[in-house]
């Protein structure tokens, strides 16, 4: 059980009609968990619908996997949508968005400690024991650095797959917005990175500010990915060869082809590595 | 170095109050702060948005600028408890009934209940309907579960109807209006009028499933007739 | 069951084929309404985020909620309501 390594795209209800009239030759598309979450009508009519022709990642939004603690209820509804649909990958953030029974609707970020670290590892342990699958823990877009902070980000992943088990989901964006906001070197951050643990790739676009110490970059998700994001993902599959990649685009959502473009601009660049290494 | 708990909640605190407590790696303060707000900007402006999504007449209403503060106050006072956003929001027409700055307009807390019923119908549950042949042998009648009736002190359908995209929301309008809020077929979700008669009938159909009785307050041909082009009549609730 | 109500719901099937009831919203909610309201009522999760570093209206002041000058200024005209309060509002946006 595993997404097919070719480029996909997370699923908006206004593309269904352009997707049913096209069948896009695309490896799978992505939904967030929480809008599937009611009993029935539109959402559930569309998923099953794409369910029947391509493979579906479901990726959490809302477990808040950093935070104090896991909210049963939620969990059991996510345990819910996953067998109700059977997807390919579950994947969720290495971030918290609840406190208390309060939700922030935030990908929060997170000191990376030892203490940290125990509580990630005992939810994502929970998280797998209840859905019974491996997820994928996906590295988040930050703003800030903590100055508890003692483990890298690359190194404190890492523990928490080897730790779990689970899966890595590699953000290229979030790893670009990330370094550029903490001033360190992308490339570097990915020598760091366990490539081998990753099952799945997220690309998406980021909005730029300037600070007076220089750029912040913001993972808003509303235009097309940035160039030298493409070359730091040529860069990822160079080194892991192809794997499942996903298009993210959630705020003002362009018309259907402008989305399937970027998908088919990370088709061909898997292609690219397929072919590659066919000739090796 | 802090317990765990202490920094989330020191964090949570900082979205309201600011940075000041919570170890950021800045030695400048102004950097901390900018970093820092888009945090809580994303905080507060993702959770105005799904608002303003689910209670888009309301933001036309109020104009967008007001409906940002009201949404800030919402907020506070009903923050979503579950992850699930489109599940949230429920509070708002009694909250507008409370709020004395938008008193003098007394059709708001009706209109964020269309708006509110619309969500929770395109949502609901999906039910197989009923072939009409046997209508006349079926003692009980279940409605589909995304059917609601509203009973609204003011013209609210009127006003929704008058501020979708397009229209100019200028209308002449007076007295209560009863709403009927159902999914169609094609998952829209259909928003119409319905006289007090009319609403009496739906009202003992979902009250009772008795065609029998719902038909002693009017005639029902009319209604009937709509729940069945909708296929809105149904057999029991399907369980998945 | 009495006659009265068997020829009613013949009636009402013979008429299920037509529009029987003013569908008076399907109007409006064609066309603009599916893209602007419609896809909105699928779902609000994401995980993009919002807006960076400065936003209107949800500076640390704001965001305590205590600066409350601000009067509704929508689009609606002319409701007159039951009440007799009159709703009347000058347009200032569309």
């Amino acid at each position: 059980m595993a997404l097919p390594p070719q480029a996909g795209v997370g699923f908006k209800p206004q593309h269904f009609k352009a997707i049913r009239a096209t069948c896009p030759d695309l490896g799978f598309f992505e939904i967030h968990a929480e809008n599937f979450m009611g009993a029935g009508g539109a959402p559930h009519a569309m998923l099953a619908a794409l369910r029947q022709d391509y493979a579906i990642s479901i990726h959490g939004v809302g477990l808040s996997i950093g935070g104090s603690s896991l909210d049963p209820g939620h969990l059991a509804r996510v345990k819910a949508l996953c067998d109700r649909y059977q997807p390919d990958s579950f994947s969720e953030h290495l971030a918290w968005s609840s406190h208390g029974n309060e939700y922030l609707n935030d990908l929060l970020p997170l000191p990376y400690t030892p203490e940290t670290l125990n509580r990630v590892c005992e939810h994502v342990d929970h998280v797998q024991e209840v859905l019974r699958r491996r997820m994928l823990l996906e590295n988040p877009a930050t703003y800030v650095t903590f100055a508890d902070s003692t483990i890298p980000e690359t190194e404190f992943m890492a523990m928490i797959a080897r730790r779990t088990g689970c899966g890595l989901l590699l953000d290229v964006n979030n790893v670009f917005v990330s370094c550029t906001n903490h001033r360190s070197d992308p490339l570097d951050w990915l020598g760091g990175f366990p490539l081998e643990l990753v099952g799945e790739i997220h690309l998406g676009g980021h909005d730029e500010e300037e600070l007076p110490s220089g750029p912040l970059l913001i993972d808003a998700h509303g235009r097309e990915v940035a160039e030298p994001v493409w070359a730091l993902y040529g860069q990822v599959l160079d080194r892991a060869g192809p794997l499942p990649t996903l298009v993210e685009w959630d705020n003002d959502i362009p018309e259907w082809p402008v989305l399937k473009a970027e998908a088919d601009r990370a088709s061909s660049m898997l292609a690219d590595r397929r072919q590659h290494a066919a000739a090796q | 170095m802090q317990p765990l708990s202490d920094f989330t909640d020191d964090f949570r605190n900082a979205l309201t109050t600011g940075p000041g407590r919570i170890g950021l790696n800045y030695t400048d303060a102004e950097e901390a702060a900018r970093r820092f707000a888009v945090y809580r900007n994303n905080v507060a402006h993702s959770l105005k948005q799904a608002l303003a999504r689910r209670f888009p007449v309301i933001q036309r209403l109020v104009g967008a600028e007001f409906f940002t503060a009201l949404a800030r106050e919402f907020i506070s006072k009903h923050p979503p408890r579950s992850p699930v956003l489109q599940e949230w929001g429920g509070a708002m027409p009694g909250f507008l009934r409370d709020f004395p700055q938008v008193a003098a307009l007394p059709y708001l807390p009706d209109i964020a209940s269309i708006e509110w019923a619309r969500g929770l119908a395109y949502h609901a549950a999906d039910a197989q309907p009923i072939d009409p042949a046997t209508l006349a042998e079926r003692d009980v009648l279940h409605l589909h579960p995304s059917l609601a009736l509203l009973r609204l002190d003011h013209p609210a359908v009127s006003i929704w109807q008058a501020n979708q995209p397009g229209q100019n929301g200028r209308i002449k309008v007076n007295g209560p209006e009863s709403a009927l809020i159902w999914r169609r077929s094609d998952f829209s979700v259909a928003t119409i009028r319905i006289g007090a008669d009319d609403a009496g009938f739906i009202t003992g159909l979902l009250e009772t499933g008795s065609l029998v009785k719902a038909a002693e307050i009017t005639d029902p041909v009319a209604m009937l007739s709509l729940l069945l082009r909708e296929k809105l009549i149904c057999e029991e609730e399907m369980t998945r | 069951m009495n006659p009265k109500l068997a020829t009613a719901i013949a009636t009402a099937i013979s008429l299920s084929g037509a529009v029987a009831y003013a569908d008076d919203a399907k109007k409006a909610e064609k066309g603009d309404m599916e893209k602007c309201y419609g896809v909105a009522l699928a779902g609000e999760n994401d995980c993009a985020a919002g807006p960076g570093t400065t936003c209107a209206g949800t500076s640390t002041k704001d965001y305590q909620g205590n600066a409350w000058k601000l009067v509704p200024a929508g689009t609606c005209t002319e409701i007159e309501t039951p009440a007799g309060h009159n709703g009347s509002l000058e347009p200032i946006e569309s």
